[in-house]
């Protein structure tokens, strides 16, 4: 026979303050534990956003981010008559053989320091080519002049970059002429620009990438073939949306190690306070868990219903930490990209299965914290204990 | 003192929650020297570089290379003793997932200019005379198992192709800012091999006098201000300090949980000091009844308190500090010199001291002020 839950309930109710603490205890630990996992969720959402499943990122061959890679023109032209290579509305081929560089731009609240920001000079198929890519504010920049467009995550965290505004980056003043979103990817930390006008500027007559739209999306392995194959090129083909993906890098591994490390360290001590404030629940309770016992309660009704306590304060400090995480989620916070030394900017993202998790993780600890107190009680000694 | 045997005794009663409550202190100390010497750390290493050099950048970005020919006009520039110059090559190793870093660099000015990298005598020796040779960090050796006179290959990605160096030398830096997972090799056997391009990715400029040293760094620029490559020049500590901001908020993320920290520990400290308390509601009659003081029974119980964050105090940041220095923990590269200072081991003090008295000072009034005839009506 169980137990009804109203008894645990109306016992946890006669010890408030105690319960509070456990539960409180147990509720930071849950806040830490959704807050570090939402920064590694918000990183890893914001790379794996950037790129699409059917887009082919071609680098030269070894390097493994775009800063270190650089291609030719005649590669390009190479490229763009390839049969895999989709045809946009207009009949060019989509293909954007792309500038890739980064510019110091001074933090605005300490301007000794510097962030490396992603300046990409694009052709005009990149805006049909990155399909997420939406102008937002102004005009897309004009072939032929020195006109930027900057993503959305950019804006008020550096100065002069309001549309009309001019930056000044690589010697050059540049006239900020629109604002794009990118569906809260990592070119939304980016400032697109014509490559023809970034190349000269730069690095002089090479494009660093080349990003085309697949005719076929299924065609992929096949592409990479044939374009790996090619004598005429030393180039990588990468599936766009791994490629960015891979980039979380060493930076997402740091982050999972620090959420689980430090959370598991909370973890244990949380447990030890449920442990302790069980066994004064039960050792307070020795007479009443008697009586449980004497009116024929199983013994494994007893163990049960001390679990289902401990889980239910435990349960209660999960509902309440993540509460407490929850004023984080969208909060926009950069860190570099060590993948490619550049800034990236990204929001926090506490999802509803992270939620879920908390709360989950929060009920396992109230278990394991309640197993021994709980053990305790169903193997009292009745008669004993009638006498306490 | 007279009473230490008494407190330890009542400690010794519950010997499962004391053992516990311990524990967990321990944890949160453990946890808060961690997240602390992650910020000391980088904050140690922002501050490194000797006000005697400067480096110079291309003004348009730090991954924009300079003329190798800028480096005679620096040198001719007064109060310039010396100059060199490095590059970042960017290679990885074995299955191309290894990752560390690797410079190249004019060797002999280099050395000369960082006397932080020591290594014996022979070994510098080899290295300087042999082309191809490199000398690595201790680290790598710990990771890598490479042994003096062995041949290493990476593969570029900058630089595209294999590279083959054969190791002449293992350094040990002084200042862990340095860096002991470096690989160091010669730029001219990097410049050889892309064709003398004659290009470098930063000079590194040794002065005489650090008091001129903004004076210097605005000569450097002005002299390329309109050459066909700017340049950006600062001290070295300007520069590693705008490493360290490349982190991002770290200072703060690690600031806010260790006050999660140490405030859920101090919830499950205070609540087991309260349970102690409170089951000994009777006792504390008695004790009154048989003519213990007020006083001693409020000192009675906060030392309870006391020894259980004392305790635990001492083990956290004790195992704290041994376990870093055992494993040699550098933060995957990012925290070189990672070690826990004594101004955190004095915090954590600290921390520990607040526990005790935010946990012991209610259950300890309490006990103080018990009235005894309504207390003692419990006792059976």
């Amino acid at each position: 026979m169980k137990i009804p839950l109203i008894y645990n309930a109306r016992s946890v109710l006669q010890r408030p303050l105690s319960t509070a603490f456990t539960a409180l205890g147990i509720a930071l630990v849950v806040a830490v534990f959704i807050g570090m996992l939402a920064l590694g969720n918000g990183l890893r959402a914001a790379l794996a956003r950037t790129g699409s499943d059917r887009n082919v990122l071609v680098l030269r061959r070894g390097a493994d981010s775009e800063l270190a890679s650089g291609i030719a023109r005649d590669a390009v032209s190479i490229l763009s008559a390839s049969p895999h290579v989709a045809i946009g509305p207009d009949g060019r081929p989509l293909v954007s053989p792309e500038v890739y560089v980064l510019v110091p731009l001074p933090h605005p609240s300490d301007t000794t320091t510097v962030a490396n920001v992603v300046a990409r000079g694009v052709s005009d198929q990149a805006w049909v080519v990155r399909a997420n890519v939406r102008v937002i504010a102004g005009e897309r920049p004009r072939s032929g002049r020195s006109e930027i467009c900057v993503g959305q995550k950019l804006i008020g965290r550096f100065a002069h970059l309001g549309v009309g505004e001019t930056l000044r980056f690589a010697g050059r003043d540049w006239t900020v002429v629109c604002h794009f979103s990118a569906g809260g990817s990592a070119f939304e930390s980016e400032i697109w620009g014509e490559n023809e006008q970034f190349m000269p500027v730069f690095r002089g007559e090479v494009f660093q990438s080349v990003t085309f739209r697949l005719r076929d999306p299924a065609a992929f392995d096949e592409a990479k073939r044939t374009i790996e194959g090619d004598q005429r090129l030393t180039v990588d083909a990468h599936r766009e949306s791994e490629f960015y993906a891979n980039q979380v890098g060493i930076l997402g591994i740091m982050l999972k190690v620090l959420a689980f490390g430090i959370t598991s360290i909370m973890a244990v001590g949380a447990i030890f306070g449920a442990v302790n404030t069980m066994y004064a629940a039960v050792s307070s309770r020795t007479p009443e868990i008697a009586v449980l016992l004497t009116l024929g309660f199983h013994p494994r009704s007893v163990l049960t219903s001390f679990l289902v306590e401990s889980a239910l304060i435990a349960g209660v400090g999960g509902v309440v930490g993540a509460l407490l995480a929850l004023p984080i989620n969208g909060m926009v916070t950069s860190t570099t990209n060590w993948s490619s030394f550049s800034d990236i900017a990204f929001s926090f993202r506490v999802t509803p299965l992270l939620i879920v998790s908390g709360i989950g993780f929060a009920i396992v600890m109230g278990v394991l914290g309640g197993f021994f107190p709980a053990r305790r009680a169903a193997k009292l000694p009745v008669v004993q204990a009638l006498r306490a | 003192m007279r009473y230490l045997p008494l407190v330890l005794a009542n400690l010794g009663r519950h010997k499962i929650r004391t053992i516990l409550t311990i524990a967990s202190v321990t944890l949160a100390l453990f946890l808060f020297a961690s997240l602390r010497t992650v910020v000391t750390t980088l904050h140690a290493n922002s501050q490194f570089g000797s006000a005697r050099r400067l480096v110079t950048l291309n003004a348009t970005g730090l991954v924009f290379p300079l003329p190798m020919a800028y480096a005679n006009k620096i040198r001719a520039l007064p109060g310039v003793e010396s100059v060199s110059w490095a590059n970042w090559f960017g290679g990885r190793y074995g299955d191309g997932k290894q990752f560390f870093a690797q410079f190249a660099v004019d060797a002999e000015s280099y050395l000369a200019m960082y006397p932080e990298i020591t290594m014996p005598e022979d070994q510098k020796q080899a290295f300087l005379h042999e082309r191809s040779a490199a000398i690595i960090g201790r680290r790598l050796v710990d990771r890598y198992g490479w042994r003096v006179g062995q041949d290493v290959t990476l593969q570029g990605t900058i630089f595209p192709g294999d590279w083959t160096f054969t190791i002449r030398g293992v350094y040990t830096p002084t200042a862990p800012a340095i860096g002991d997972d470096a690989l160091i090799f010669h730029h001219e056997y990097l410049d050889e091999r892309i064709g003398h391009a004659g290009i470098a990715g930063w000079f590194i400029v040794q002065i005489s006098d650090p008091a001129a040293a903004a004076a210097i760094a605005k000569t450097i620029d002005d002299q390329f201000r309109n050459s066909s490559v700017g340049t950006k020049t600062g001290t070295e500590q300007a520069f590693q300090a705008g490493f360290a901001t490349m982190l991002g908020n770290v200072s703060l993320l690690m600031g806010t949980i260790g006050t999660a920290v140490v405030f859920a520990i101090l919830l499950v400290t205070a609540n087991a000091m309260m349970m102690s308390a409170r089951e000994r509601t009777g006792e504390v009659a008695v004790m009154k009844t048989i003519g213990f003081s007020n006083r001693t029974l409020f000192g009675l119980v906060l030392s309870e308190a006391g020894v259980i964050a004392g305790a635990g105090a001492l083990l956290g940041l004790g195992i704290a500090k041994a376990f870093y220095r055992a494993i040699n923990f550098n933060g995957f590269g990012f925290l070189p010199g990672f070690d826990i200072t004594t101004g955190t081991l004095v915090m954590g003090g600290g921390i520990a001291l607040l526990l005790m008295l935010a946990s012991g000072l209610v259950p300890a009034a309490r006990a103080a002020r018990l009235p005894i005839v309504q207390a003692l009506r419990r006792v059976e």
